[in-house]
C-alpha cells in the first residue's frame, strides 16, 4: 500500500515540478505590475521545445549531447528519493541522502562539461562560478541534513522527514528554524536564483546557470529545463518537509498540505526575486559561509539536548 | 603461494634479462612487460582465492640475516593489497611497452624495465612479508627501484631535483620505520609479525608506536604535511610508472598502517581523531593544490594526496567504531577506506595513463596549451572522463561506493553515538562534501580544458590517438571502475574475512552488520542501474524526437561576436581562479599580473604559480637551518682518503672498546 | 519563561554572527544597540519571580546606555570624524563568519567544563562565552578604532550575560561597575578618536603603530 502511495507521490512530483517555475514567474510579474505568463507556461515551453529540431555548435562533441540526458537522469532518480512531506519516498535506504547529494553533483558535472564543450568563454565563466558555489553549498546542505539526522536519530531522508514531527519540541524549534534558513540559502544557490543568480538576466557576463545552457536547443533544452524544475522540487521538498512537519494522519490532507507548501515556497522565491537585488559575486561565498554558520548553530543546539 | 613465488622469480629473471639485453630495445620491450604481465596473471590466482576466503599456510625459510627469517604468508589483508599491485602493475606494463618505445632512439630501455620489474616484485614481497627485517628490505628495494624510475629522464634539471627530494623524503620515513620495528622487536623479542600481535601493548607505548607508524608509513602514503615529495616525483616519472607509484606504491604506506594496527590490538580514541584530522587536511589541501596546478600530471599527483586523505578518513572512522564497540561503524569505516584503496588504484592509474597518452599524443601536459582532444583521441577521452567522474565520487562509478561507505559510517555515528565520541565524525561529513565539491571543480576543469572546446595550440590540433596497446589498459581500467561501481555488494562481500580480521569484530557480529551493509549497497547499485536505464530511455526519446527533424550545425553562440578564436576560450587558470582566491589563506598563490592599460591595450599577461606551502614554509627553512647547524662539522671532510680510513679505524676501535669494555 | 530566555539568547548569538559579517559601520552600531535591548529583556526574563526595583533598574540602565547613549556617541564620533563607512577588516568576512561559527562548539565545550551553579538555561553560559569570544575577535581583527569600541561592547555584553546566571545579589554592583568602566572607555575613545582624527586625518589603528617610539 505504502509503495503504491509513494509511487503516486513521485508521479505527482514529476508532474508538478514545472508548475513551480510558473508560480515563480507569475509572482514576479504580479510584483512588477504585469499580468505575466500563465501558470502553465513552462509546460507549453517544454512541449514546444520537444517538438523542435536542434542546432549544434561545430565545436561540440558527444559530451554536449549527452550532458542533458545524464543530468536529467540523475535528478530524476534523485526526485524518487526525496520524501513527499511526511510520506516516505519510493527509493529509501540508510544514508540515501548522500546519494541524492551526489546525484545532484552528477547533474552539475554533466552540465559543466556540456558548457565547456562549446568552447565559449562565457560558458566557461558560468562553469567556473557554478562549481565554486556548489562546492561550498554541498557541505552546508549535508551539515544541515546531518543535524536533522541527529535530531531524529536516523540517517535516511524518508525516516528523517517522517519522524521529524515527533521530535519537534519547544527546545528544538530554534534549531530547526536555523536549519531551515541554511537549507533555504542552499536552495537558492543551487537553483541559481536571486540573490545569487538571475535566471532572467539579459547579460551573459552576469549569468551563472543560464549561461551554461546558452547553446542548447530543441529536445536537449527541454531536458535541461525539466531537469532544472525537478532540481527545484528536490531541494524544495527538503525545505518544505522541515518547515511544515504537521501530520494530520489523513494521507490526502497531508499530501495536499505538502503540495501547498511547495507552492508557497515558489511564491516566496518569487517574492525574494522581486524585492532583492543580486549580490556581488564576491559576496556569494560569504552568504554560503553564513548559511554554514547557521547549520553549525543548529547542530550545536541539537547536540545540547542530548 | 607457489604461483606467487614463480611470479616474483619471473619478474626478477625478466628484469635481469632486460638489463643484459639493454642494447636491443625491441627485445627489451617484449621481455620486460611480458615478465610483469605473466607475474600478474600468475599471482592474481592465489590473491583472488585468498580474498574469496581460502586460507593458505605460511611459508618459512631460514635466512642468515640477524633477526631475519623468510616468513611469508598470504592472508586477506595481504591479498587485498596484492590485487591492485598485480592488476595495475600488469596493465601499466602493457602500456609502458609502447610508451617507453618512443624513447628507444636515445635511451637504454634495459634499466627502466629492470627497475620496473624489481619494483613490482618488491611490492609483492612486501605485502607477503611476515618478518620485520624482510619487510624493511622489501620496503627499501621498493623505494630505490622507484627512485631510479623517477630518475629516468635525469638529464632534465627538474627531474633530478624531484628525484633527490623523493630519495631524502623516503629515507626520512624509513628512519621512523626502523625505530618502529626496533621498538616492536624489543618488546616482542623477535621481529616476526606473529609475535608482535601476541604481545600486549599498553597505553603510551602503543600510542608511540602508532605515531611512529603514522609518520613513517604516512611519508610513503603522502599524508599532509609529509607529502612534499609526491607532487614532485610522480609527474617526473614516465607515465606508466606514475600510475604504479600513485595507484599502488603509496598504498603500501596504508598497508603498513593497517598492518601495524592489527599488531597493536585495541586502539585509543585519539588514534581515530589523528587519522581523521590528517585525512581532512590531506583531502582538503590536496584538492585545493590540485586545483591550482597547470600541469596535468602534477594535478593528478595532488589528487593522490586528496584520495589518501579519504582513505585515512575511512580508517579513522573505523577506529572510532572499534573504540565504541560499534561493529557497523567499524566495518563501514574500514570497508570504505580499504575499498577506496582498490578504487583509487583503478581510477588513478587510469587517469595517469590517460595523462601519459595526452602527453604522448599532443606533446605537452600544460593544461592551457591543450584543448579539443576528444575529437582527436576518442578512446583516451572517453576513458578519461570515466576516471574523472569516478575520482569525483559520482554515482554510478566505484569512487562513489567507497566514499558512500565512509559517509554512511559517519552519519551512522552521528545519529547514534554519544556526543563526546561523535564530534569528530561531524567534521567528516561536511569535510568530505567540500572535498567532493572541489574535486568536481578540479576534474571538470581538467577534462574540460584538455579534451573539450577548440585546440589552443597547433600541438593540440595535431594530436593523434595512441596505439592499441596503450588504449587497451585504459579501456580495461575504465571497465574496472564501472564494474566495481555496479557490483559493489559482491565486492564488499568478498572483503568480509579481511574486514573481520582488521576491525577485530567477532565473526557473528561482522556477518550481521555486513549483511546490512551489503543490502544497503544493493539498493545503491539498484539506483545506479535505474539511473543508467533512465539515461538510456532519454537517449532513445531524443533519437526519436530528432528523427526527421532538421538538425543543423552552427558556430558557438558568442554573444554576437563574429570572429572568436581558440585563444579566447576560458582557460584552466581562469576557471580555477575564483576558488583559488577564496582559499588563498592556504594556497598562497603567487600572482604575476600585468594588467591591460589604456584604451587600446597592447600586452597583458597573467601568470599564477602555486608552490607547495609546506615545502616553502616548513621543510625548506627547517632543512636550511639544519644545514647551517651541520656546516660546523664541515672540517671533518677534506678529501684525503687516508683521513677517512683513519675515521673508519677509530670508529671500529671505539666500537670494540665499547663492546668489550 | 525558559523559552523566552533561550530565544533571547539565540537572538544575542545571531546578532553576534551578523556583527562579524557586516561591512557597514552604521549597521554595526545599530546591531550592537539591538544587543543592548535583547540583554535588557533578558535581565527581566531571567528573574521573572522577583521583578524587583533592582532588576528593573538594571534592565532600564542597560537598555538606556547600550542602545541609546552609546550608539548616539559612536554615531557622532563617526560623523564628526568623516571616516569611511566600510569596516576594512584584517580578516575577511568569510573567514570571520567561519571563526565565529566555530567558536560556538568551542564555547559549548568550555561551558560544559565549568563548575557553575545551574543557571536558568543551559544556553546561558556557552552563549555568554561565545559573545566574549566574538568581542575579542572583533577587537583583534578589525582596523578602525570605532569597531574596536564595538568589540569591547560585545565583550562586555558577554560578561553581563555571564553575570546574570551567577550570584544574583552582587550582580547589580558588579554590573554597575562594569557599565561605568565601559562608559568611561567609550567616552575617552570618542574624544581620542576625535583628536587623533584631527591630528592625522585617519583613525586606522595599524597606522598608529608608527607612534610607538
Amino acid at each position: 500500500m505504502q509503495a503504491v502511495v509513494s509511487i503516486i507521490h513521485w508521479l505527482v512530483a514529476l508532474a508538478l515540478a514545472p508548475l513551480l517555475l510558473g508560480i515563480i514567474g507569475r509572482t514576479k510579474a504580479f510584483f512588477a505590475g504585469r499580468t505575466g505568463s500563465p501558470f502553465l507556461q513552462p509546460y507549453h515551453d517544454l512541449r514546444k521545445l520537444l517538438g523542435k529540431g536542434a542546432v549544434y555548435s561545430h565545436t561540440t562533441t558527444w559530451v554536449f549531447r549527452a550532458a542533458p540526458m545524464v543530468g536529467l537522469g540523475a535528478v530524476f532518480v534523485a526526485s524518487g528519493m526525496v520524501p513527499f512531506g511526511g510520506s516516505p519516498a519510493v527509493i529509501e535506504f540508510p544514508a540515501d541522502l548522500i546519494l541524492v547529494v551526489y546525484l545532484l553533483g552528477l547533474l552539475r558535472f554533466a552540465t559543466v562539461l556540456g558548457a565547456l564543450d562549446t568552447g565559449s568563454s562565457f560558458e566557461g565563466m558560468g562553469a567556473s562560478r557554478e562549481v565554486q558555489f556548489s562546492a561550498l553549498a554541498e557541505p552546508v546542505l549535508l551539515l544541515a541534513l546531518a543535524t536533522l539526522g541527529r535530531q531524529t536519530g536516523s540517517y535516511s531522508l524518508s525516516t528523517i522527514f517522517v519522524d521529524i514531527a515527533e521530535h519537534l519540541s519547544i527546545h528544538a524549534g530554534p534549531a530547526m528554524l536555523m536549519g531551515a534558513v541554511a537549507l533555504l540559502v542552499v536552495f537558492l544557490v543551487e537553483n541559481a536564483r536571486i540573490p545569487v543568480d538571475d535566471p532572467n538576466t539579459h547579460l551573459e557576463l552576469t549569468m551563472i546557470h543560464e549561461v551554461m545552457v546558452l547553446d542548447y536547443s530543441g529536445p536537449d533544452f527541454a531536458f535541461v529545463l525539466y531537469g532544472a524544475a525537478l532540481k527545484l522540487w528536490v531541494l524544495g521538498a527538503l525545505l518544505v518537509g522541515l518547515v511544515i512537519p504537521v501530520h494530520v494522519g489523513i494521507r490526502l490532507i497531508d499530501s495536499l498540505l505538502f503540495v501547498l507548501g511547495m507552492f508557497a515556497l515558489a511564491f516566496l522565491v518569487g517574492v525574494i526575486e522581486s524585492c532583492m537585488a543580486r549580490l556581488r559575486l564576491l559576496r556569494v561565498p560569504q552568504m554560503l559561509i553564513a548559511a554554514g554558520a547557521f547549520a553549525i548553530f543548529a547542530l550545536v543546539l541539537v547536540l545540547r539536548q542530548t | 603461494m607457489q604461483l606467487l613465488f614463480v611470479g616474483v622469480g619471473l619478474l626478477l629473471a625478466s628484469g635481469l634479462v632486460c638489463l643484459m639485453l639493454s642494447r636491443r630495445p625491441r627485445a627489451v620491450a617484449i621481455v620486460g612487460p611480458a615478465g610483469a604481465v605473466a607475474a600478474a596473471l600468475l599471482g592474481i590466482v592465489p590473491a583472488l582465492r585468498v580474498v574469496g576466503g581460502e586460507i593458505l599456510p605460511p611459508v618459512q625459510w631460514a635466512w642468515s640475516v640477524p633477526y631475519g627469517s623468510l616468513t611469508l604468508a598470504l592472508d586477506g589483508l595481504s591479498a587485498w593489497f596484492l590485487i591492485p599491485v598485480l592488476v595495475v602493475g600488469g596493465l601499466a606494463a602493457i602500456y609502458g611497452a609502447r610508451y617507453l618505445g618512443s624513447y628507444a632512439r636515445y635511451k637504454a630501455l634495459g634499466p627502466p624495465w629492470f627497475f620496473y620489474n624489481v619494483l613490482m616484485a618488491s611490492m609483492i614481497v612486501l605485502v607477503l612479508a611476515r618478518n620485520g627485517m624482510l619487510f624493511l628490505v622489501a620496503w627499501e628495494l621498493m623505494s630505490l627501484a622507484s627512485f631510479f624510475l623517477v630518475m629516468f629522464e635525469a638529464e632534465q634539471e627538474s627531474v633530478r631535483r624531484a628525484g633527490w627530494i623523493y630519495l631524502v623524503a623516503t629515507h626520512l620515513g624509513t628512519a621512523f620505520l626502523l625505530a618502529l620495528f626496533v621498538l616492536l622487536g624489543q618488546q616482542a623479542g623477535s621481529l616476526d609479525f606473529a609475535l608482535f600481535g601476541k604481545t600486549g601493548w599498553v597505553g603510551g607505548r602503543a600510542g608511540l608506536l602508532f605515531l611512529l607508524a603514522i609518520i613513517g608509513f604516512g611519508t610513503k602514503a603522502g599524508f599532509m604535511p609529509m607529502h612534499v615529495w609526491l607532487p614532485e616525483a610522480h609527474p617526473a616519472a614516465p607515465s606508466h610508472v606514475s600510475a604504479v607509484m600513485s595507484g599502488v606504491m603509496i598504498k603500501m604506506g596504508i598497508y603498513g598502517i593497517v598492518r601495524t594496527l592489527t599488531f597493536l590490538g585495541s586502539p585509543a580514541a585519539w588514534w581515530g581523531w589523528v587519522l581523521i584530522a590528517i585525512g581532512l587536511t590531506s583531502g582538503l589541501l590536496g584538492v585545493l593544490f590540485a586545483l591550482a596546478q597547470h600541469d596535468l600530471k602534477r594535478l593528478l599527483a595532488y589528487h593522490s594526496v586528496e584520495n589518501i586523505g579519504i582513505i585515512a578518513l575511512g580508517l579513522g572512522v573505523g577506529i572510532l567504531g572499534q573504540v565504541c564497540g560499534s561493529p557497523v561503524l567499524a566495518l563501514l569505516g574500514f570497508g570504505g577506506g580499504l575499498l577506496h584503496v582498490l578504487n583509487h588504484a583503478l581510477f588513478k592509474a587510469l587517469l595517469f595513463l590517460g595523462a601519459g597518452a595526452v602527453a604522448h599524443g599532443a606533446g605537452t601536459r600544460d593544461l592551457d596549451r591543450l584543448g579539443g582532444l576528444l575529437r582527436r583521441m576518442p578512446v583516451t577521452g572517453v576513458t578519461f572522463v570515466i576516471g574523472a567522474a569516478a575520482i569525483c565520487g559520482l554515482p554510478p562509478l566505484n569512487g562513489f561506493v567507497s566514499e558512500f561507505l565512509v559517509y554512511a559510517g559517519a552519519l551512522h555515528g552521528i545519529a547514534s553515538l554519544p556526543v563526546s565520541v561523535m564530534l569528530s565524525l561531524l567534521a567528516v561529513v561536511p569535510g568530505l562534501a567540500l572535498i567532493g565539491g572541489l574535486a568536481v571543480a578540479c576534474f571538470t576543469k581538467a577534462f574540460g580544458i584538455v579534451f573539450l572546446g577548440e585546440p589552443r595550440t597547433p600541438e593540440a590540433a595535431g594530436a593523434h590517438e595512441v596505439d592499441l596497446s596503450m588504449r587497451l589498459p585504459l579501456v580495461l581500467l575504465a571497465a574496472g571502475c564501472v564494474g566495481v561501481g555496479l557490483l559493489a555488494p559482491l565486492v564488499v562481500g568478498m572483503m568480509a574475512p579481511m574486514l573481520a580480521a582488521v576491525s577485530g569484530v567477532d565473526a557473528t557480529a561482522t556477518g550481521e552488520s555486513l549483511a546490512g551493509i551489503r543490502s544497503l549497497l544493493g539498493q545503491v547499485a539498484a539506483s545506479a542501474v535505474l539511473l543508467l536505464a533512465v539515461i538510456a530511455f532519454l537517449a532513445a526519446c531524443r533519437r526519436r524526437l530528432l528523427a526527421g527533424r532538421p538538425v543543423t550545425s552552427a558556430p558557438t553562440w558568442d554573444c554576437g561576436y563574429a570572429a572568436p578564436t581558440a585563444r579566447m576560450q576560458y582557460t584552466a587558470s581562469s576557471i580555477a581562479q575564483p576558488l583559488i582566491r577564496l582559499f588563498d589563506v592556504f594556497l598562497r598563490s603567487r600572482l604575476d599580473l600585468s594588467a591591460p592599460r589604456g584604451y587600446f591595450p597592447q600586452d597583458a599577461s597573467l601568470h599564477t604559480d602555486t608552490p607547495d606551502v609546506f615545502q616553502e614554509h616548513l621543510f625548506q627553512p627547517t632543512l636550511r637551518a639544519g644545514g647551517r647547524l651541520l656546516a660546523g662539522l664541515h672540517w671533518l671532510q677534506h678529501g684525503h682518503v687516508q683521513v677517512y680510513v683513519l675515521y673508519i679505524a677509530l670508529a671500529l676501535l671505539a666500537a670494540l672498546v665499547w663492546k668489550l669494555g | 519563561m525558559a523559552a523566552w530566555v533561550e530565544t533571547l539568547l539565540i537572538l544575542l548569538t545571531l546578532t553576534n554572527l551578523t556583527l562579524v559579517a557586516m561591512s557597514r559601520l552604521g549597521a554595526c552600531i545599530r546591531t550592537v544597540a539591538l544587543q543592548g535591548i535583547v540583554l535588557g529583556l533578558l535581565t527581566i526574563c531571567v528573574h521573572p519571580h522577583t521583578p524587583s526595583l533592582y532588576v528593573l533598574l538594571l534592565a532600564g540602565g542597560s537598555i538606556g546606555l547600550k542602545s541609546v547613549v552609546f550608539p548616539l556617541l559612536l554615531g557622532r564620533a563617526m560623523r564628526d570624524t568623516h571616516i569611511r563607512h566600510e569596516i576594512e577588516p584584517f580578516v575577511g568576512y568569510g573567514v570571520s563568519i567561519l571563526v565565529a561559527a566555530l567558536a560556538l562548539p568551542v564555547s559549548f565545550w568550555l561551558g560544559s567544563r565549568l563548575p557553575l551553579p545551574r543557571p536558568a538555561s543551559t544556553l546561558i553560559v556557552p552563549l555568554a562565552f561565545h559573545a566574549i569570544l566574538t568581542g575579542l575577535f572583533l577587537i583583534v581583527s578589525r582596523r578602525k578604532a570605532i569597531t574596536q569600541v564595538l568589540g569591547y561592547l560585545v565583550l562586555e555584553n558577554g560578561i553581563y550575560t555571564f553575570g546574570i546566571c551567577l550570584v544574583q545579589e552582587s550582580t547589580l554592583l558588579v554590573e554597575l561597575g562594569v557599565l561605568l568602566d565601559i562608559f568611561v572607555a567609550v567616552f575617552v575613545m570618542g574624544i581620542t578618536i576625535f583628536h587623533i582624527n584631527q591630528e592625522f586625518n585617519h583613525i586606522d589603528t595599524d597606522r598608529l603603530s608608527a607612534l610607538r617610539d
